[in-house]
């Protein structure tokens, strides 16, 4: 067992128990074991001063790739939870559309074996909803579940058909589980490349409208109604999408729903250039939906911020806007995206923004063993924030073995300077 | 290798140019109009200059324009097209980038399918980079041809009414016309079935019109008629051939609601009985080939002014030969 660790001097900010005052925070056997001030430590602690730091639960995500197995070369479980915990992460979500496809419960126990050797952010596994991810047959959620899975997604694609995705959402109930739908109407987005509007007019790229979103949310959310089943809609990037789930949780439907930092933070202009680093789908939209999308995580009717983590090769993304891949990571740059982007202009608070990345966020997909609370009893999943430290995005200094991101060169005020994982730590600036 | 010119390294597009780089290309193909209607059709101005056509997709006109142009400039030429070279292969457009620059040339005109090919070519390499058209995004010689011929035409593009009719939603034409037109002054129009406008056309400072006859109200002076892909009544933007000449052809008895002659315009190859009656683009007051003609000389100003010639010298550069 790890050795005792104490926190000393730090603003505690744990959203799930509204807490938010200076403390110190004791950990030991891998638990926290106290929160209040003037502690003692522990023969043999390990002691860290975090005066004027923030001490808060790690952070949770998810929605992350991790190119394992299939192109270890872009991305492996080690490497992808590396990457999480020196973005504050203690817990990340990896979806499942690898090469094979984790589709089942072998494929889901390879992931969990992959991030306990790893022993650094936990790496829970998402299962598909299909076999294959092929829209067609059900996966083995059961089985899935059973070795790991903490929600199921055909992420990557959406789920095409209205029938599977009913009957997923009907299955998944057995379970508790989450279905994680990513919204696209395939016949309205194909062979789009970027948002349609303004800028894809001018630069000549076919546009994918945000009506492919919002056509498709608003069918998940017609089918969570009728089958009681929880939906989750990954990266919703559209105001029209805001509305429709606004209106859905009114009426108490279970429907949750996330954001990425690029969305809240970029529009369709970062794609001038043919700037390939600003290509993920779904799109960058316009100014009027990031300020939809901000809004809508502040009340809640976004639940939280997930990266979209997409690791792709240097050379897959040197090539003319059509021909290159979706994705961009954003493990590294997440928090101190967000932080700057949100608190330091003033629109969130520090708690807030905590509460949408690490206590909604496990909240959402029911996480155990981990994540989203300092209280006494939990298991020590903690990160420790310089929120003043100035920062520029340099991707070679990136432990993903990725770059791909539109946050180059950018600078940036907060960061991540230890995480915690189960009392161990897995990061330390 | 290559001098700094007046124009920058590349021609990429209209959009970023000024108008007054617009109107000394113009002025620059004035002189070299000429040496296309000598017995000996030839000029040393970039003697000794090597320039690769590379084109990735299908082009007949465009390309032997090009070819023409550099060749009356005397410069030495190679064509590569996509069929049979390293691109059928799988070669990555960087790759194709790294190995012409490692020849040592000293220009590119390309063509592509995909929008901003050639910008990403040109911030790869050191030689001049010319677009010959960019999937749906711009081609600039081509509107640079279009200007010329208007200008000839009406003397002037300043306050000319001048209306794209058709596909503008996949037209690289009708957004480096868009560009030129409203950069030199003129008033534009767009005209078409609203299944093939662009999101957000009219915030570039164009009129947008649904139908022809609308266009033809308002008092064009040109119309500049785009081609209809065929595959598009395929992709479902359109219902049949034969309805869109019927509702948005430019014919004949569409142009006499007009009281005053309207220029006709068309980049090709044109769908005669598609989106312009044979009667039309016949006419008297179509200026088609004219267009193509000027392709010519439009095209070796660019190559002049790219290779860093002066303007001023462009009539000198013409005399050197006689």
């Amino acid at each position: 067992m790890s050795r005792p660790t104490l926190l000393q001097g730090g603003r505690v900010i744990d959203p799930s128990r509204d807490l938010d005052e200076p403390a110190d925070v004791l950990i030991q056997d891998g638990k926290i074991t106290a929160v209040g001030r003037g502690l003692t430590a522990p023969d043999g602690a390990i002691i860290r001063n975090v005066n004027g730091k923030i001490v808060a639960p790690g952070l949770v995500d998810l929605h992350v790739h991790l190119r394992e197995p299939g192109n270890e070369d872009e991305e492996t479980v080690a490497s992808g939870a590396r990457a999480a915990a020196a973005g504050g992460f203690t817990a990340i979500c990896a979806m499942p559309n690898t090469d094979p496809v984790t589709d089942n419960q072998a494929a889901v126990g390879f992931i969990v074996r992959q991030s306990g050797r790893a022993g650094l952010a936990r790496v829970h596994p998402i299962g598909a909803v299909s076999i294959g991810q092929k829209g067609e047959r059900l996966a083995e959620f059961g089985e899935m579940v059973s070795a790991g899975a903490v929600a199921v997604s055909d992420d990557g694609k959406p789920v095409v058909s209205s029938h599977l995705m009913r009957t997923a959402l009907e299955y998944a109930r057995t379970f508790n589980l989450p279905v994680a739908d990513h919204c696209e109407d395939p016949a309205l987005a194909a062979g789009g490349v970027m948002h349609e509007g303004l800028v894809s007019t001018r630069l000549g790229l076919k546009g994918i409208p945000s009506a492919a979103e919002a056509v498709m949310v608003a069918r998940d959310v017609v089918l969570a109604e009728l089958t009681g089943g929880h939906v989750h809609l990954c990266h919703m990037s559209c105001r029209g999408s805001v509305a429709i789930i606004r209106e859905a949780k009114e009426r108490g439907i279970r429907v949750t729903a996330e954001v990425t930092p690029h969305h809240l933070t970029l529009t369709d202009c970062a794609c001038e250039e043919y700037d390939t680093h600003a290509k993920m789908n779904p799109p960058l939209r316009e100014a009027a939906d990031v300020a939809a999308l901000r809004g809508a995580l502040k009340e809640g009717v976004i639940d939280c911020i997930a990266s979209d983590h997409a690791p792709h090769a240097y050379d897959e993304k040197e090539a003319a806007f059509d021909d290159a891949p979706f994705g961009v990571v954003g493990l590294e740059t997440a928090f101190a995206v967000a932080h700057t982007e949100l608190v330091e202009s003033g629109l969130f608070t520090l708690p807030e923004l905590i509460r949408r990345m690490s206590t909604d966020p496990a909240r959402v997909f029911h996480l155990s063993g981990g994540g989203g609370t300092l209280a006494p009893g939990a298991v020590a999943d903690v990160a420790v924030f310089d929120t003043t430290a100035k920062w520029s995005v340099d991707p070679a200094t990136f432990h993903s073995k990725s770059r791909n991101t539109p946050f180059i060169g950018r600078a940036l005020t907060g960061r991540a300077i230890l995480t915690i994982v189960a009392g161990t730590i897995v990061h330390e600036l | 290798m290559s001098a700094a010119s007046i124009l920058g390294k590349d021609l990429t597009g209209l959009e970023h140019m000024t108008p007054e780089q617009i109107r000394l290309i113009l002025d620059t193909a004035e002189p070299f109009k000429e040496v296309s209607e000598r017995p000996i059709k030839k000029v040393p101005a970039l003697r000794g200059k090597t320039i690769v056509n590379l084109f990735f997709e299908a082009s007949t006109r465009t390309r032997i324009s090009f070819e023409f142009a550099e060749k009356r400039l005397s410069a030495d030429t190679v064509n590569v097209s996509a069929t049979g070279s390293s691109v059928s292969k799988g070669e990555t457009l960087v790759d194709t980038a790294r190995n012409l620059e490692a020849m040592r040339i000293d220009m590119v005109v390309i063509r592509h399918p995909s929008s901003g090919a050639a910008e990403f070519l040109g911030r790869r390499i050191a030689s001049n980079v010319i677009n010959a058209g960019d999937g749906k995004h711009e081609h600039p010689t081509q509107a640079l041809l279009d200007l010329l011929s208007i200008r000839d035409k009406h003397g002037k593009i300043a306050g000319l009414k001048v209306c794209l009719v058709g596909d503008v939603l996949h037209s690289r034409v009708a957004r480096s016309n868009l560009w030129g037109l409203t950069k030199l002054g003129a008033e534009v129009a767009v005209c078409g079935p609203w299944t093939l406008m662009p999101r957000g056309i009219e915030e570039l400072g164009v009129r947008v019109f649904g139908r022809v006859e609308a266009a033809i109200e308002w008092g064009a002076d040109v119309l500049n008629v785009l081609r209809l892909q065929l595959e598009r009544m395929e992709t479902g933007f359109i219902p049949s051939l034969r309805e869109y000449y019927r509702v948005f052809g430019v014919t004949p008895e569409r142009l006499e609601r007009s009281p005053k002659p309207i220029t006709i315009m068309h980049p090709g190859p044109m769908n005669r009985g598609v989106e312009i009656d044979s009667r039309v683009a016949d006419g008297p007051h179509s200026i088609i080939l004219d267009q193509v003609t000027n392709g010519v000389a439009v095209r070796m100003a660019v190559l002049y002014l790219l290779a860093g010639g002066r303007a001023e010298l462009a009539d000198a550069a013409k005399r050197g030969s006689e």
